[in-house]
């Protein structure tokens, strides 16, 4: 599996993880993931918190960087350049060019506060792809027409509900047309009534057929759109399944442990 | 509405207001006040006004308030650079450049203003002339700093390095009070240090920034009555105290050097609050009056398309 980044074509996975690990300081965070999405899939990744998923997921985009094993994007090793068997550490500049087609969704949506859902949505493809002002404005009222906030494009964030913010935020990172989505538990700083029209907007995304990364404690979620859930425990995967055998006889213990309080409720 | 739909809606309230009879008695008390002070004032010949008005806009004074004006717009634009440099260098990883802008900050803001003013006008004392080259072996260039007329380089100088170490404790709580979950949205979107800098952090750190620099323009208009330490002798206090001792009549000079410092600063106040408003942008639940129309309609219009169906 080490030519996964020469490996060349449509077909090669668009997230490949092989052996990752990551320490804060003393505190092993993963402990070794392996790990293959391919195009188009809806990956669930749930666990208890401290598991090691929301790291996981920061890997992805470089937020944080790994400290062995090998991370790779659609065949690009993350976070480093490797010349003549030497790993070189990338220049910011280098790392920002292969964040812009990573999107990412925050728990607590980021929005800028200062700008208007409209300018939230328009500001990086202006300032980091160079599109022009018009073209993106014209692209951001499709996207707040998508997530259904037409109404709210001159509404700034403080004015807006949770579900809607993170709505915004979801059009936000839609407008650098990202080719893979990353969800950081997108409905947890949410009251109940708002989950279901953020999760509408990723359900129509996962039918498009986005590649999308969601951490999530939401098994309904889970079950309607995910194509595998991965269970994580401990800085590990504990278990990598296909919707249905995760959610009909998950073979861990710890998995088994963890559905039955989750669903208890 | 059409009368089908229609459901009467109950009366607006019209309560009588309340009675705020403490506010007309507080009102009453201070304007007897302020009466007997203003007949006091203008019967005690020691403010002498006729000499007040006379002086009020005398060519000299007017461009000696020029003179203050000047120090200070340098001298702030001097210590807003700075104070920036500092703050980013007091948030950089490099140790280095942390204990450096460390330093300078307890020199400056551990040491009185007026002493440093005093210490840049011996400045030519000190050091008399500067080299430029390579120190110990080349020489390519010399300054006399005795020959030229210094006094106000060296206030604006003066004022301007003390003023940097205020403004970079300011812009440093600035920066500081953004969140991290902003950096990391621009960062995830594939912006660089620099654009999450200029387009994300620091407008929001405006907010911060602005109340107390505009505090600190106030401050240091009237911080540049302290430059005669230099001394500098062209500026408004000390061109009302030379006019005062040639003619004994300090009281109404004083009134008029008092009169254009008050101008200046409630100027400066209605800028600041107009750069505050611009600043606070999004920082309110509270909506503008063009959301408000906008909801509105939007309200109006989906009646509406209700009641046609």
């Amino acid at each position: 599996m080490s030519e996964t980044a020469t490996e060349k074509g449509a077909d090669r996975p668009m997230v490949h993880a092989e052996q990752v690990h990551k320490n804060f300081g003393a505190l092993k965070v993963l402990r070794g993931i392996t790990l293959t999405v391919d195009r188009g899939e809806v990956l669930c990744m749930v666990g208890p918190s401290g598991s090691g998923k929301s790291t996981f997921l920061r890997c992805i985009n470089h937020l944080e960087t790994v400290n062995a094993g090998r991370l790779y994007v659609d065949g690009v090793l993350v976070g480093y350049s490797e010349k003549h068997g030497r790993l070189y550490e990338l220049a910011p500049r280098e790392a920002a060019r292969q964040r812009r087609d990573i999107g990412m969704v925050f728990q607590h949506f980021n929005l800028f506060p200062h700008r208007t859902a409209l300018d939230n949505i328009v500001e990086a493809p202006v300032q980091v792809k160079k599109t022009k002002k018009a073209a993106a404005v014209t692209k951001a009222r499709d996207l707040l027409a998508q997530v259904g906030l037409s109404e709210k494009a001159h509404a700034y964030p403080a004015q807006l509900s949770g579900g809607q913010q993170q709505r915004v935020a979801i059009a936000r990172a839609l407008a650098m047309d990202p080719k893979l989505m990353l969800f950081d538990e997108p409905t947890s700083a949410l009251d109940p009534e708002m989950v279901g029209e953020v999760l509408d907007v990723m359900v129509q995304l996962a039918q498009e057929g986005m590649t999308m990364m969601v951490v999530t404690h939401e098994m309904g979620f889970a079950r309607k759109v995910s194509h595998r859930v991965i269970f994580m425990d401990a800085g590990k995967i504990v278990e990598d399944a296909t919707k249905d055998d995760f959610f009909g006889t998950p073979r861990s213990e710890r998995a088994q442990q963890f559905l039955a309080k989750i669903l208890q409720h | 509405m059409t009368s089908t739909t229609a459901v009467s809606e109950p009366e607006l309230i019209e309560a009588v207001p309340l009675r705020h009879t403490g506010r007309w008695i507080a009102a009453t008390i201070v304007l007897i006040l302020v009466g007997l002070f203003i007949y006091g004032a203008a019967t005690n010949d020691a403010f002498d006004w006729s000499t007040y008005w006379k002086y009020l806009f005398d060519k000299r004074i007017s461009q000696a308030a020029v003179v203050t004006l000047e120090l200070t717009v340098l001298a702030m634009i001097l210590g807003i650079v700075l104070g920036v440099t500092l703050a980013v260098m007091r948030l950089s990883p490099n140790s280095v450049l942390k204990s450096t802008a460390w330093v300078y900050l307890w020199i400056f803001r551990g040491t009185p203003v007026y002493v440093q003013l005093v210490f840049w006008g011996l400045f030519t004392s000190i050091y008399r002339q500067v080299d430029i080259g390579i120190p110990f072996a080349v020489r390519l260039a010399d300054f006399n700093l005795q020959g030229i007329d210094a006094a106000f380089t060296f206030a604006v100088i003066g004022l301007g390095l003390n003023e940097a170490a205020y403004m970079a404790e300011i812009v440093r709580a600035g920066i500081s009070s953004v969140g991290e979950g902003q950096t990391e949205a621009s960062v995830a979107l594939g912006m660089t240090w620099a654009q999450t800098m200029r387009r994300t952090v620091l407008p929001q750190a405006m907010r911060v920034i602005i109340p107390p620099t505009g505090n600190e323009v106030i401050s240091m208009l009237k911080t540049t009555s302290l430059v005669t330490a230099v001394p500098l002798t062209t500026d408004l206090y000390s061109k009302a105290r030379d006019i005062s001792g040639a003619n004994f009549r300090p009281i109404p000079l004083l009134l008029v050097a008092a009169t254009w410092y008050l101008f200046f600063t409630s100027i400066l106040m209605i800028g600041q609050y107009y750069l505050e408003k611009r600043f606070a942008r999004g920082s309110s639940r509270t909506l503008t009056n063009r959301q408000l129309q906008a909801l509105a309609d939007a309200q109006v219009e989906s009646m509406e398309s209700q009641e046609k169906r």
